[in-house]
């Protein structure tokens, strides 16, 4: 058994040292948003926030985690009350299949959480690492600027932006 | 999330005050088309093979209404768009409705969803339905209400009489009017009058894919369910000799290995258990392998010298046209894999003699009866559930691994199996969209324009789906192997290695020759478009040739050579929108493309002009922007329209500047993505533009596959313009841009 923090909750696993954090998010702890797409770090569907950083979740091992504070999409917001970045894609309509979406949320969230203003240029390198295959690409970077102005107008005590920090 | 909602079938038919819609269609159809009067056409597509259709529309007597298809959604985004027609037709709120999505139990068997037919084959019949329905409403309020129908009017879901007095659906429904054959003619809204049709509604999945909603097979998780992985051969026709499964089977969680024949898996109760016990029992393994593919580096001569079926699909002959200038070119696509970013995936169970999948396949009829014929149960015993899963792109995986996870299923009874292949499974086997050549030679009269025309397609055929069992894996693997059926060509009109191969331009002479190759070296089936991509690919590209030779503007060459008005209409908006100009020149290392299609020549019509630069060093392309215009006939939803041709694209210029299957004499080679590399946004464009003319009234033409081919001329003619040189063999890659700018 070992300790996993994510989206705020502490929750007890039981899983191998080897296992990849991405199991035990799917299947532990009943997460939908991290995906499975190549289990070998080429394709980002899998990416989650540790500690601020994005995270491949398909190659990173339990045995690292100790202590470490995971987020994942739902921890950032509702249908209700979405997060800024979930707003922007929803107001984007930047999604085709979707399969790809919420690790490439994920890595703009970390993006803009430590540099709120990012450029064009700035944007497209973070996002490297992701595969999107319907090439939705062009709404996905529309979405992201548009978080970027969302996140930098919206009240700081909003639930949402409370639980992306 | 919108759950897949389990309707009993027998229920619905057996009425319960529910308001049913059949069809027998005939006519229907045809009053919305300006088409010839004769000969009658026949019903809308779907309706064709399911004539006696009798649930599209339900209207229960709490008011609640729901939309049955049997199309599949697949990330296209026609559930929103089926949903707005209904919503239109019934003159509903648009939230006031729900849509089923394809499954044996409860919807239509409308076949496959391919071909950009969805719209065409399920939103017509939706509409019609809809309408039809609005009609008897009304008319049982006119009975009951004593007034003509022409004084009442319908709103939010009631009808109202002229005094204000209401009657809800939900009312009007409970009477006795279960059971309705729909008639030849249907009321359809005028188009004018439309207010949820024509607007741009946000999708109704989104939401819960950018929340963490459970949207996918993938996210399945049933009471009791067990993870599965299948251990494949290592190459086509590789034969299991050796299995030693003693210490697999000690592995923590493993409940089960199961091996049929060539067939192996194993189950465990963690998914990370069944990958961990997968690569144990691989390792445990040996295989008997047989040097069987061709010569990846030389395509063009295995395909030109495998046997063929040869048959002339298209002969124009004028004598008065003469031909005085002659080019010829031949053109090439390499094997290209579907690459859904989600491997395919599936959960079965089988439960006192039913088993039942939760598939992301295209087709759940047909892939029921390949199930069935696997598994040796009758059809009825056997049913399948659309849920979406990462998209498709064509026949990708999803029916393999719908067998694969009943297979398994049926040796663990009661217990849900949920089986998701591993990345390099998905690109080793699943069945790729196949090499193509083609061969063209046109020549120009005095006066410039095209006099001749001559264009020979060589290519498998492009759908190897189940029906029977044979099409799958898993039945192909087991100790007494089902046969793969033996492949057809697809027939004309729509066609498959030679969809787009007849001109839609209009020469006064033309010969097209369709070399139909029975043999398939390596697994082929239906990637997006078929053979469109390609041939219009050739066509497109050796139209500018043709140009060039001319001394002709492209876009100004293509108009000479069309009478379509609304081909034309599309080509004049693209240039104007793109601000093409006769005798621009291009900004330094850069060049200016043009391409046009009707997809199948009877679908949307799409015009792209593109803008490449050429890092003449590299030889690296880069998309630069792109500008498209489209005629899908009355659109539903432009947004969801224009997200269709972005991504169009965007993916086309994928397959296009990047991608092609590798492999040696044994194995497929290109197993991830790092062998197989796919466009990442270090290269994606600065800017795409879609313009969409609007048809009110006209058929829906349908989006998905509407692009790809004007898309991959566009960047190649573009590419020619930048550099000098014509590539005409496909991936248009760095290396051989560069090896084209330095010869």
């Amino acid at each position: 058994m070992m300790t996993l923090k994510v989206n705020g909750r502490e929750h007890q696993v039981d899983a191998e040292a080897d296992t990849p954090l991405l199991y035990v998010l799917r299947e532990d702890i009943k997460l939908n948003a991290a995906k499975f797409g190549c289990g070998l770090g080429q394709c980002g569907a899998c990416t989650v926030i540790v500690d601020g950083k994005a995270v491949l979740s398909c190659v990173t091992p339990m045995v690292l985690l100790e202590g470490k504070q995971v987020t994942t999409l739902e921890g950032l917001g509702t249908i209700a009350e979405p997060a800024p970045i979930q707003r922007a894609f929803m107001e984007e309509q930047a999604a085709q299949c979707g399969y790809c979406i919420a690790g490439m949320m994920m890595r703009a969230q970390a993006l803009l959480q430590r540099n709120s203003k990012p450029t064009d240029e700035q944007i497209r390198a973070e996002l490297e690492p992701h595969l999107c295959r319907c090439g939705t690409h062009m709404r996905i970077l529309r979405a992201v600027h548009r978080a970027a102005r969302l996140m930098d107008t919206a009240d700081a005590s909003s639930p949402a932006s409370r639980s992306a920090r | 999330m919108n759950a897949p909602i389990i309707l009993d079938r027998r229920r619905v038919l057996a009425g319960g005050g529910a308001l049913i819609i059949s069809f027998s269609l005939t006519s229907a159809f045809a009053q919305q088309q300006d088409a010839p009067a004769a000969p009658a056409p026949s019903p809308p597509g779907s309706l064709k093979t399911s004539p006696y259709l009798d649930a599209w529309i339900r209207i229960d007597t709490d008011g609640g209404i729901t939309v049955f298809t049997g199309k599949a959604e697949l990330g296209q985004g026609f559930r929103t768009a089926f949903q707005q027609i209904a919503a239109e037709e019934l003159d509903v709120a648009f939230g006031a409705l729900k849509v089923v999505t394809a499954d044996t139990k409860v919807t239509a068997n409308e076949g496959y969803t391919s071909g950009s037919n969805s719209m065409k084959d399920s939103g017509t019949a939706i509409q019609i339905a809809a309408a039809q329905a609005r009609e008897l409403l009304v008319a049982e309020a006119a009975k009951r209400l004593d007034l003509p129908v022409e004084n009442l009017r319908t709103a939010d879901g009631a009808v109202i009489a002229p005094d204000g007095k209401r009657l809800s659906y939900g009312e009007l429904v409970a009477g006795d009017m279960l059971h309705v054959q729909a008639q030849p003619k249907s009321k359809l809204k005028n188009p004018a009058a439309y207010r949820v049709i024509g607007q741009s509604v946000p999708r109704v999945d989104i939401p819960a894919k950018v929340t963490g909603g459970a949207a996918y097979v993938q996210d399945m998780r049933l009471p009791g369910m067990v993870h599965a992985r299948v251990v494949r051969p290592p190459s086509y026709g590789a034969q299991l000799t050796e299995c030693d499964t003693s210490t697999v089977e000690k592995l923590p969680g493993v409940v089960k290995i199961v091996r049929d024949g060539n067939f192996l898996a194993v189950v465990a109760e963690k998914e990370f258990q069944s990958i961990k016990a997968m690569n144990a029992l691989a390792a445990a393994t040996k295989w008997k392998e047989t040097a069987s593919l061709p010569k990846q580096d030389d395509l063009l001569a295995v395909l030109t010298s495998l046997p063929s079926q040869n048959t002339t699909i298209f002969e124009r002959g004028n004598a008065s046209a003469t031909g005085q200038k002659t080019i010829e070119a031949t053109y090439t696509r390499p094997y290209q894999a579907h690459g859904s970013i989600g491997p395919s995936c599936a959960v079965a169970q089988f439960v006192d003699g039913a088993m039942t999948v939760w598939t992301h396949t295209q087709g759940v009829y047909p892939d029921r009866q390949g199930i069935a014929e696997m598994l040796r149960m009758p059809p009825a015993s056997v049913r399948l559930i659309h849920v979406e899963g990462s998209g498709c792109y064509g026949h990708n995986g999803a029916d393999d691994a719908a067998a694969d996870a009943a297979l398994i299923a049926r040796a663990l009874p009661g217990r849900p199996v949920r089986v998701q292949w591993m990345r390099e499974q998905e690109h080793a086997w699943e069945p790729y969209g196949p090499a193509m050549v083609t061969k063209l030679k046109a020549s120009l009269d005095g006066n410039g324009k095209i006099a001749d025309w001559n264009f020979e397609v060589f290519s498998n055929t492009h759908s190897m789906r189940p029906g029977g069992a044979g099409s799958m894996l898993a039945a192909q693997h087991m100790a007494q192997p089902f046969a793969l059926p033996a492949p057809r060509p697809l027939p004309l009109p729509e066609g498959g290695g030679d969809r787009n191969a007849i001109p839609f331009y209009n020469f006064p002479n033309a010969h097209v020759v369709h070399h139909f190759i029975p043999a398939m070296p390596l697994r082929i089936s239906a990637m997006r478009a078929l053979g469109a991509y390609h041939n219009v690919f050739s066509i497109e590209s050796f139209m500018d040739e043709l140009a060039a030779l001319a001394g002709a503007d492209p876009v100004e060459f293509r108009l000479k050579h069309l009478d379509d008005s609304r081909g034309r209409d599309v080509i004049e908006k693209a240039a104007q929108s793109f601000g093409w100009k006769a005798g621009q020149t291009s900004p330094q290392n850069r060049g200016f493309g043009f391409a046009f299609a009707r997809y199948k020549n009877l679908a949307a019509y799409c015009a792209i002009a593109s803008e490449v630069e050429v890092n003449r060093e590299t030889g690296r392309p880069r998309l630069i922007r792109a500008v498209a215009a489209v005629d899908s006939g009355q659109v539903v939803n432009p947004d969801g329209l224009i997200n269709q041709i972005e991504g169009a694209i965007v993916q086309s210029m994928s397959w296009t500047l990047y991608e092609s299957v590798s492999f040696d004499d044994t194995r497929i080679t290109s197993i991830d993505w790092q062998t197989y590399p796919i466009l990442r946004f270090d290269a994606v464009p600065e800017s795409v533009e879609v313009h969409i003319i609007n048809r009110p009234g006209q058929p829906f033409l349908g989006s998905g596959e509407t692009g790809q081919g004007p898309a991959a001329a566009s960047i190649a003619n573009a590419i020619a313009n930048a550099t000098g040189r014509r590539l005409r063999n496909l991936p248009l890659t760095r290396k051989r841009i560069k090896e084209a700018i330095d010869a």
